[in-house]
């Protein structure tokens, strides 16, 4: 089992007339992990979510759940995934207990084994106390907690969460991301959004799509790499020359900003700051200040979603 | 038994609305009306029947003329209900759900199918204890009663089938409401054609096409396999043109 990734996607294309939604895409998932796909709107993360699903065919491309092909043995396949999708697909005129109860059977679970998965997907999802309410009646975040347990009730191989924390509150998107933490734990999670911070905060692998072409996949630990600090804002009553700057190991650029500070790029692996210190220190610089500038996911996402955008404009044109 | 869970879902569905009930209580209050002003008739008629020989029972004068309604009304009730069964779960995007599920189109189509067809099950019971009462009264030619239950439920099977299909093919209820009305009573209507024109050949043909005609033979007590037969096919080309266009939603 272990040898067998999860899920694995081999050169996914989905064509909408001359649109192309998905173009190319091919990644993997293995067990106990948490992969983010990220991208800005219409990049095509939803089409890869309902192709992934058997939602949606694909037009080209190749995807296999647990060994077992997607298009060949739809139902073995889909027995392995779970499945949010962007509007929680509810039965808005049943209960909770009714409706997971359908949804249970629905996966082909025993019926002597279904009140036991329904209650255990209440408890994951902090649904007990709504169990014999209409969905209808519920707010917009337990209809959202609702689906998530439709999702992990059969305790699919793959859980597939498109946007999972749209519309709820800040306490309830932390619960949501504990459970999607704990749910990578023992099954493979695919989580689209475009909240940057969550993932971080929750995912192991990130995946930046863009024009329904994948430009980005790494995990989150090279990711940390890529956010290392590489520039610094330095404020000097005496600033020497340029050269001098430069002459410190290991800085690569010096830019003068507009309020007069300096902003020094310096290699990520060696820290530009005693030496800086020191000889501001020593050669009386008059040091004011010193700002570490941390590059946030979100530039990261920025510089790479536009970088690779404008090429692709110019081919169409 | 995914077909029965989804039957089953579709059952409980139906029945949390007012829809279906209010449309079991006004289709039983108005079929209720006609038998009872059928059952009027044949009683002020009774003395001079009695007179003649041969003379035709309460099953033809009263039963046969209130299954006749029922298909009439049923045609305009079947497209109501028919017209949310996948539309409305499009619009709902609770699709997605049945599409994620380990299960196939066919077994999503036959549970709707299914489920629908159960309740109009129960609305023709409901409606055949009418005639039934008369056995407190005298006998009754059941073997003709019984051709006329077949034959009722066979043309509702037939119309839930094309509102069905009509339902695939849109995200209204009422787009697929209207279509499915309007496609069923030219069914009913198409024999006309052929026989204003008085053309042999094309009035056989539009008759034999007419849902109307198929049904009348078992109304009038003649259980010819072939009627039976159209009505299966005609109901399976339908389920199958369903099964495709869903299978269709995900290319």
């Amino acid at each position: 089992m272990n040898a067998v990734p999860l899920i694995s996607v081999q050169h996914l294309s989905r064509h909408y007339g001359n649109i192309k939604a998905v173009d190319d895409v091919s990644f993997e998932l293995a067990k106990g992990e948490v992969l983010g796909f990220l991208g800005p709107n219409g990049a095509g993360k939803s089409t890869t979510m309902q192709i992934l699903t058997g939602n949606l065919a694909p037009t080209s491309g190749r995807i296999t759940i647990c060994g077992i092909d997607l298009i060949e043995q739809p139902k073995l396949a889909k027995a392995e995934i779970g499945y949010l999708p962007e509007q929680p697909p509810l039965y808005r005129e049943l209960s909770v207990d009714e409706y997971l109860r359908f949804c249970a059977r629905l996966n082909r679970i025993r019926s002597n084994k279904v009140t036991a998965a329904v209650a255990r997907a209440k408890q994951r999802c902090g649904l007990e106390s709504v169990g014999r309410r209409l969905i209808n009646n519920l707010s917009k975040g337990y209809q959202q907690r609702v689906g998530i347990a439709q999702a992990i009730i059969h305790s699919p191989s793959i859980v597939v969460l498109d946007e999972p924390t749209v519309g709820l509150d800040p306490i309830q998107i932390r619960e949501i991301r504990k459970l999607i933490r704990e749910l990578g734990e023992e099954h493979g999670v695919i989580l689209s959004t475009h909240i940057l911070p969550e993932v971080q905060m929750t995912c192991d692998h990130v995946q930046i799509i863009t024009a329904g072409k994948l430009v980005f996949a790494e995990s989150i630990q090279k990711l940390r790499q890529q956010m290392q600090v590489r520039h610094h804002i330095v404020g000097l009553r005496n600033p020497p020359n340029k050269v001098v700057l430069l002459s410190i190991e290991g800085v690569e650029q010096v830019e003068q900003l507009e309020d007069g500070r300096l902003r020094l790029q310096h290699e990520a692996q060696t820290d530009i700051v005693p030496q800086l210190v020191e000889k501001a220190v020593a050669e009386n610089w008059g040091l004011l200040e010193l700002t570490p500038e941390r590059k946030t996911l979100e530039q990261i996402f920025v510089d790479i979603t536009s970088a690779d955008q404008q090429p692709a404009v110019e081919e169409t044109l | 038994m995914m077909m029965l869970l989804l039957a089953r879902r579709e059952l409980r569905s139906l029945f949390l609305s007012p829809l279906a009930w209010s449309i079991l209580a006004v289709v039983q209050f108005i079929l209720a009306y006609l038998f009872l002003t059928q059952l009027n008739d044949f009683i002020t008629l009774q003395p001079r029947l009695k007179m003649l020989e041969n003379a035709p029972g309460a099953t033809e004068l009263v039963i046969a003329p209130l299954y006749g309604s029922a298909a009439f009304i049923l045609m305009m009730v079947v497209p109501l209900l028919t017209m949310r069964l996948i539309s409305e779960e499009r619009r709902n995007r609770s699709l997605t759900l049945l599409f994620s599920a380990p299960l196939s189109m066919s077994e999503i189509i036959l549970g709707k199918f299914l489920g629908i067809l159960i309740f109009f099950a129960g609305m023709t019971a409901m409606l055949t204890i009418m005639p039934l009462t008369l056995l407190f009264a005298g006998p009754l030619d059941l073997g003709h009663l019984a051709a006329m239950v077949l034959g009722l439920l066979l043309l509702i099977s037939a119309f839930s089938a094309v509102g069905l299909y009509m339902s695939t093919l849109t995200v209204q209820p009422t787009v697929a409401a209207i279509s499915t009305f309007g496609a069923l009573l030219l069914l009913w209507i198409i024999d006309w054609a052929g026989n204003k024109v008085g053309d042999e050949n094309a009035s056989g043909l539009f008759s034999y096409l007419s849902l109307l005609r198929h049904f009348e033979a078992l109304a009038k007590g003649v259980f010819n396999s072939s009627d039976v037969i159209y009505y299966l096919l005609f109901i399976t080309v339908f389920i199958v043109l369903s099964i495709r266009r869903l299978d269709a939603d995900r290319l």
